[in-house]
């Protein structure tokens, strides 16, 4: 049963990582729009879009990783999370191929469009409040069974205080870590009003989110009380670094300081809480069908994809460094003296 | 139409769509590697200027593919997920290989389209293509394994209508894995060139900018050449396919022939029209023994007929229309290619290098090629019906019994015409008013100040 332990921390990193960057770029799209609608794209737009060009699709793949994984280790849970996710990843890939095309028609185009700028920037709020719903689902409660065949709830999750949470708590979150991300950039770039307008964003973000994540915990009693306890008695020391990272973040970019590190400890705040939240879940992937343990894949399968994962890995390492080398360390590059094409 | 039809539909309509950039895909990485390779030894800007161009466009339908990749990547958990159920338990190796190898390329690809001016040497942008060559086969092969899986199922043993003793290896090396995988990396080569010379050619037809003819000239030359080459390799790994059918998958080469009665000296059929309940095919143009000899190199092979199979396995009949089509469309592309590599060679026919009519016909050997991959992609893909998993999981006990599935396959027939319309608008913009010969001169003082 080994197996099963490396596959779900395999996913869950995977995952981590998806949230990180996905929220960089969700944000910077939300942040684009703003800025052009406000007249203030001069100060950003190209900022922006020198850190995404290059990574926007590296980004994409973290997330295919994700649940390709996911079936090759549980494809007990391809069952249940294909069948009821339908209609809401449907939506969810609606979105984001949206988001895809129309950022690439927009910035590799002949000329940018504000109806484009719109769809892309829209959607990357949208993203992240339907992929939620695969998390809030996995909670239980919100499935429901008739004989053999199984299918959503749809009007148990609509009118649920708690799937509410998690969709204000997702959007929130994807601006926080976006601005956090980007006013480092900025910094980095020397770029004083991008600077300026990203780190009032970050300190405007941070104490929302806060508040929200407490009311999602209060509202988790509700939906499933052994995953609170759970999370509040064996955890809660995730969960209070995870604060303590926040606050770290929040008083450095006050003082205009070392923002590498602000966000290196954004990334550690979301770091505990997200593991934290997923290490109170277990042994449950979707509660109470699927049990981790139960539904992991055969071991001569486990086997080959621990190798190819161990293999992949290896590749991947070195070539993802290069590309942080040449587009987010490079102080020329990041600074706007090196040119693009 | 009930949920099975609706999924199949929707399965069909993303695939379809995502075939088309898809295959840009697997090709175009090799198309400006090779035109930048030519611009370094050639010490020629046109071709530098050629892979800057094909690659700027490149971005365009990369993104698209990217998206309709992670649509049908998950769609296959929502619409079939007995399948994945099953699959994963099985053939999750090529699934998660495939990943790696779109990752690995996905990055160099980025390095690879903003580093035009960031290195000293002249040849390390160029080596950065081969990372994205590789990663865009390898994720062909993989995908494609999972594929031949579907129709040659292997590595497993059935108990208790479960799969046990999973050999993933041997899943993923499949008995069709290697043929399919040679057919699908050949015709996307050659469907690249013959789109890249049908652009050139269009150019020429329309002359609006005359300075521009010696580049697209070259433009011409270069995937004409490529296109030859990889319409000879594709037509070989038809033949390989072929056999291999007679030999694995003989119902699905048999609907294809409309051939019924197991015999030697089978007919190969072209086009007709077929009557189901007397089994007699009219109008059609026959070649006896052809098939026969496609099958086994030897017009004596016995060539089992549809009828010694349960009825009830039988894939559809119209597969006979997409194979006919695939095939001529395929020799449509080689005479054509065939006849200006001839100009190249002869002397006496270099007149009609740049004629009229050669042009008209390479402007129409790109989308000939295009849709002879959807064509073939529509016939292996009915050829294996009733099957999901051929002889073990039917179609029908896959699909999904989730609600709200009509509305989803609206959601995305909407998607797609959007995705199509607009990325085939901003590709014409992005080069409707920019003459080659300014990047030319671009490109060459950029080496100037070298």
């Amino acid at each position: 049963m080994i197996f099963s332990y490396i596959g779900i921390i395999v996913l869950w990193l995977f995952l981590f990582c998806y949230i990180i960057i996905a929220s960089i770029d969700f944000g910077a799209g939300f942040f684009a729009l703003h800025a052009k609608i406000t007249n203030q794209d001069k100060k950003l737009n190209h900022l922006i879009s020198r850190y995404l060009n290059p990574v926007w699709e590296v980004t994409n793949v973290f997330f295919v990783f994700f649940f390709v994984g996911m079936v090759g280790f549980f494809p007990e849970s391809a069952l249940y999370f294909g069948t009821v996710l339908l209609v809401p990843a449907s939506i969810a890939l609606v979105l984001l191929s949206i988001r895809g095309a129309f950022y690439a028609f927009e910035n590799y185009g002949q000329d940018s469009k504000l109806p484009w700028l719109v769809l892309y920037g829209l959607t990357g709020l949208f993203i992240p409040a339907s992929l939620a719903t695969a998390m809030t689902i996995s909670e239980g409660g919100y499935i429901t069974k008739h004989g053999s065949s199984f299918d959503l709830n749809w009007t148990e999750l609509l009118l649920s205080p708690f799937s509410w949470s998690v969709v204000f708590l997702a959007i929130i979150t994807v601006l926080y870590i976006s601005s956090g991300f980007l006013t480092f950039y900025a910094d980095r770039a020397k770029d004083t009003r991008a600077y300026k307008l990203l780190r009032y964003w970050f300190l405007f973000w941070g104490p929302p989110m806060i508040a929200i994540s407490l009311f999602v915990f209060l509202s988790l009693r509700v939906q499933n009380e052994t995953h609170f306890l759970s999370a509040v008695l064996n955890y809660w020391w995730l969960f209070l670094l995870s604060l303590i990272c926040f606050i770290v973040a929040m008083l450095l970019t006050l003082l205009k300081k070392a923002h590498g590190w602000a966000f290196i400890m954004v990334i550690f705040q979301m770091g505990f809480a997200f593991f934290g939240y997923g290490a109170s879940k277990l042994p449950y992937i979707l509660y109470p069908q699927v049990q981790f343990e139960h539904a992991v894949v055969n071991d001569s399968m486990a086997m080959a994809l621990t190798i190819a994962f161990i293999c992949g890995l290896l590749l991947l390492i070195p070539s993802l460094i290069l590309l942080l080398k040449l587009f987010v360390f490079d102080k020329e590059y990041v600074e706007g003296k090196k040119s693009q094409y | 139409m009930d949920s099975v039809e609706i999924a199949r539909f929707l399965t069909g309509m993303t695939l379809a769509v995502h075939i088309i950039f898809a295959t840009i895909g697997v090709g175009m990485p090799l198309m400006f590697a090779i035109a930048e390779f030519l611009g370094i030894k050639k010490n020629d800007p046109s071709y530098t200027a050629l892979a800057k161009r094909w690659s700027k466009g490149y971005t365009i339908t990369v993104a698209v593919g990217v998206v309709t990749g992670t649509i049908i990547g998950l769609q296959l958990s929502l619409l079939w997920p007995t399948f994945m159920q099953m699959g994963g338990h099985v053939i999750a190796l090529p699934l998660f290989m495939e990943t790696f190898a779109f990752f690995f390329e996905a990055i160099f690809l980025s390095i690879y389209l903003y580093t035009w001016n960031r290195f000293k040497g002249k040849w390390t942008h160029v080596i950065l293509s081969i990372p994205v060559i590789i990663g865009g086969s390898f994720s062909a092969l993989f995908i494609t394994s999972v594929n031949s899986f579907m129709n040659t199922p292997a590595g497993f043993q059935v108990k208790d209508g479960r799969m046990v003793n999973v050999e993933p290896w041997a899943a993923m090396f499949n008995a069709s894995f290697l043929v399919r995988s040679f057919h699908v990396v050949a015709t996307a080569l050659m469907t690249m060139a013959f789109i890249l010379a049908a652009v050139a050619a269009f150019k020429l037809l329309k002359n609006k900018v005359s300075k521009d003819a010696e580049y697209h000239k070259k433009a011409l030359k270069v995937t004409m050449i490529l296109g030859l080459v990889f319409t000879l390799g594709s037509m070989l790994a038809g033949d390989l396919s072929a056999k291999f059918l007679h030999k694995v998958q003989p119902e699905k080469l048999a609907a294809y022939e409309w051939h019924f009665d197991t015999g030697s000296k089978a007919d190969l059929v072209f086009f007709g029209t077929l009557n189901e309940h007397t089994q007699q095919v009219t109008g059609a143009i026959k070649i006896p023994g052809l098939l026969s000899f496609l099958a086994d190199d030897n017009i004596n092979t016995k060539v089992k007929g549809l009828n010694d199979f349960p009825k009830a396995d039988l894939p559809p009949l119209i597969v006979h229309y997409f194979f006919d089509l695939m095939v001529s469309l395929g020799v449509f592309c080689f005479i054509i290619s065939a006849a200006y590599v001839a100009t190249l060679i002869f002397k006496k026919l270099r007149r009609f290098m740049h004629a009229k009519p050669m042009l008209y016909g390479i402007l129409l050997t790109g989308p000939a090629a295009m849709l002879a991959i959807e064509f073939g992609w529509f016939l292996t893909e009915m050829g294996r019906q009733p099957w999901i998993v051929r002889g073990y999981l039917k179609v029908k006990e896959a699909a999904t019994q989730a609600g709200g599935l009509t509305f989803v396959t609206i959601l995305f027939a909407l998607l797609y015409i959007v995705l199509i319309v607009t990325s085939a608008y901003v590709l014409i913009r992005m080069f409707k008013n920019k003459p080659a010969y300014k990047d030319v001169a671009a490109v060459s003082k950029e080496r100037g100040e070298q």
